[in-house]
């Protein structure tokens, strides 16, 4: 018995030097010098984590053949899903491509969400067993079972809704009833009727599976519900949600299985993901209730539309004049938009920034926070093009600068330098940050069609008197002009 | 930091003395509560200058830090829990798995593209 108890003090002792990786794991993934270290920390804190875990239930016996009914080796099964998971994890992990970054790490969380969704479900079976309700170890057990359940579901099939959008594969806001407000409503409602029910009263083998059926079913169901509305170019926002909700997810599996090290991981991404939601927001200088209503509908976005929205002063341009006023600049900036991601134009605007600096030539690049579909995507792609980050400005920092600039292009970008949101008091958009990129001498706008952006509105920046639209692919776009630009 | 450290020695404070008076345990409830205020508190000041360049990594490795919930899922493969919640369990420790492992690794990657142009100049 003595044994088993200071095994426990070891256990206990590196889940707390494992928390401690992971604190500081997560404070050096916010410096740049920092952040690969950072990684490897918070990697190390997991392998401790879970080698102390096997190293415990190994000792306690848990894992040995359960008499009568284990039948087969539990620890081989578990450690054959973990090396199963991990060669899945490490294969996707290898082969995904850095454009699809986004849906990728949307996928990841689903599946946190899932896991802590089965841990809190894996309580069902063992309270039928013993013949008693949930509750029966504690009210505050019984809840974080159902909050569990709910909150691993939500992360799930939310996430999964995420991914489907930012891959391409899925833009509609409602599949039937799925995605109204009342709707959802009612799935909250039976979802905490059905938890309550599974909690707190169901001790009966039928009663039990019923009830947590129905709460996984609803918790599931609501998680599509509550992801269908949001519009691809608000994904930033819902995928900053979903990371956090994984994390509290996982914070609640902590109060089922009483550990500390879940809470405190779980907390610390809850946290994380609850900022980043928030800086995402605020770019947008939109409630974090208005993006999860989809307030701004539901649009292609990134110019994917297909009306032209009646300009008439348009001055269209193409590679040959883009190369020779590009030619004349000293001073360039690039404004990357989720158009440039569809194009996977990213090394050719690196390949152009190349040229232009040759010909002493100064490139900046403008980051919004929203720009793209996920926060810091504009970052890591031109970062997979090997443009240093020292280029790259956020909008505090540059905007100021648009004035003394030579030649801005913008690529695939749309309502994040929309004058509207500066001009226009009553438009959807006033308030929000923008990228000042018509102070600038010329403002060259590429973009596939004249459309407007996933904000439904007009952008006046395409037909002032300093701006010409290149109306194509931002990949061939940048192509004809460096063809242009290496014949001058 | 300082409203940080404020905070935790005033927790410290706070949870260590009702163990002294009444020389029991607490209920887990409470221990857990004040680990996950003070969790939070370390999350928010921890992640509150991030630049927008690691955004996308720091969500991908705080993505992979929940993949915790693998440790509670081995626990769920143990002789206390029926073999139904076994099944449950191996299908958790599947997936947490994926997302632990397959978020560290993409995150490296990313952070990679960094540190290789950082050396190059």
């Amino acid at each position: 018995m003595l044994g088993m108890i200071s095994m426990k003090g070891v256990v206990e002792l590196a889940y707390m030097a494992s928390s401690l990786l992971f604190i500081l794991g997560i404070l050096k993934l916010g410096k740049v010098k920092t952040a690969k270290q950072g990684n490897l920390w918070a990697a190390y804190g997991m392998a401790l984590a879970i080698g102390a875990t096997m190293l415990l239930l190994i000792a306690r016996g848990d894992w040995n053949p359960r008499p009568g009914e284990w039948a087969y080796q539990s620890h081989a099964l578990a450690i054959g899903a973990m090396v199963l998971g991990s060669a899945i994890g490490w294969w996707m992990a290898v082969k995904v491509p850095m454009t699809s970054m986004p849906e990728f790490v949307a996928f990841f969380n689903g599946l946190g969400g899932a896991a802590s969704m089965f841990v809190g479900l894996a309580e069902v079976p063992r309270a039928v067993e013993r013949g008693q309700t949930l509750s029966a170890e504690g009210a505050d057990f019984a809840i974080a079972v159902m909050l569990a359940v709910i909150i691993g579901a939500v992360t799930l099939t939310g996430s999964l809704v995420a991914y489907a959008k930012l891959a391409g594969k899925l833009n509609k806001s409602r599949i039937g009833p799925l995605g109204s407000q009342g709707f959802n409503i009612v799935l909250g409602a039976v979802c905490v009727g059905a938890g309550v029910w599974g909690g707190f009263f169901a001790a009966d083998p039928m009663g039990l599976w019923v009830s947590n059926g129905l709460l996984t079913l609803g918790s599931l169901l609501l998680g599509l519900g509550l992801t269908l509305p949001i519009g691809g170019a608000d994904m930033p926002v819902a995928i900053a949600l979903l990371n956090s909700y994984s994390g509290i997810a996982g914070m609640t599996t902590g109060f089922i299985l009483r550990n500390n090290l879940l809470i405190v991981a779980g907390s610390l991404v809850g946290a994380s993901g609850i900022i980043l939601t928030q800086i995402m927001c605020k770019a947008m200088n939109r409630s974090l209730t208005n993006v999860l209503v989809g307030g701004m509908g539901e649009s292609a976005g990134g110019g994917g539309g297909s009306k032209d929205e009646g300009y008439t002063k348009v001055k269209s341009t193409s590679g040959e004049e883009l190369a020779a006023v590009l030619d004349a600049a000293s001073s360039v900036i690039f404004v990357p938009g989720y158009g440039l991601a569809v194009a996977q134009a990213q090394h050719k605007v690196r390949e152009l920034a190349g040229l232009l600096e040759k010909r002493g030539c100064q490139v900046r690049y403008a980051i919004h926070p929203v720009a793209g579909r996920m926060p810091g995507h504009m970052n890591i792609l031109l970062a997979e093009a090997d443009v240093p980050y020292e280029q790259l400005y956020e909008l505090d920092r540059i905007n100021d600068d648009f004035k003394n600039t030579d030649v801005v292009v913008v690529l695939g970008a749309n309502d994040v330098c929309n004058p509207a949101a500066t001009n226009d008091p009553k438009s959807p958009i006033a308030g929000m940050p923008v990228l000042t990129v018509w102070d600038a001498r010329t403002v060259v706008v590429v973009k596939r069609s004249l459309a407007s952006g996933y904000a439904g509105i007009r952008n006046e920046l395409f037909q002032m008197d300093n701006s010409l639209m290149f109306l194509a692919d931002a990949k061939k776009a940048l192509e004809d002009t460096i063809t242009e630009l290496k014949a001058l | 930091m300082n409203l940080f450290l404020a905070v935790a020695a005033q927790a410290a404070e706070a949870a260590s003395a009702p163990v002294a008076q009444e020389s029991g345990n607490l209920p887990f409830l409470i221990v857990g509560l004040w680990v996950l205020l003070l969790s939070v508190f370390v999350g928010f000041e921890v992640i509150q200058k991030v630049p927008p360049t690691l955004h996308t990594p720091l969500m991908s490795g705080s993505n992979a830090i929940s993949g915790i919930t693998i440790v509670g899922s081995l626990y769920c493969v143990g002789k206390d829990y029926p073999l139904s919640a076994g099944i449950l369990g191996l299908i958790a420790i599947l997936c947490a798995m994926i997302n632990v492992v397959g978020g560290f690794v993409v995150t490296d990657r990313m952070l990679g593209m960094f540190s290789a142009k950082g050396g190059k100049k």
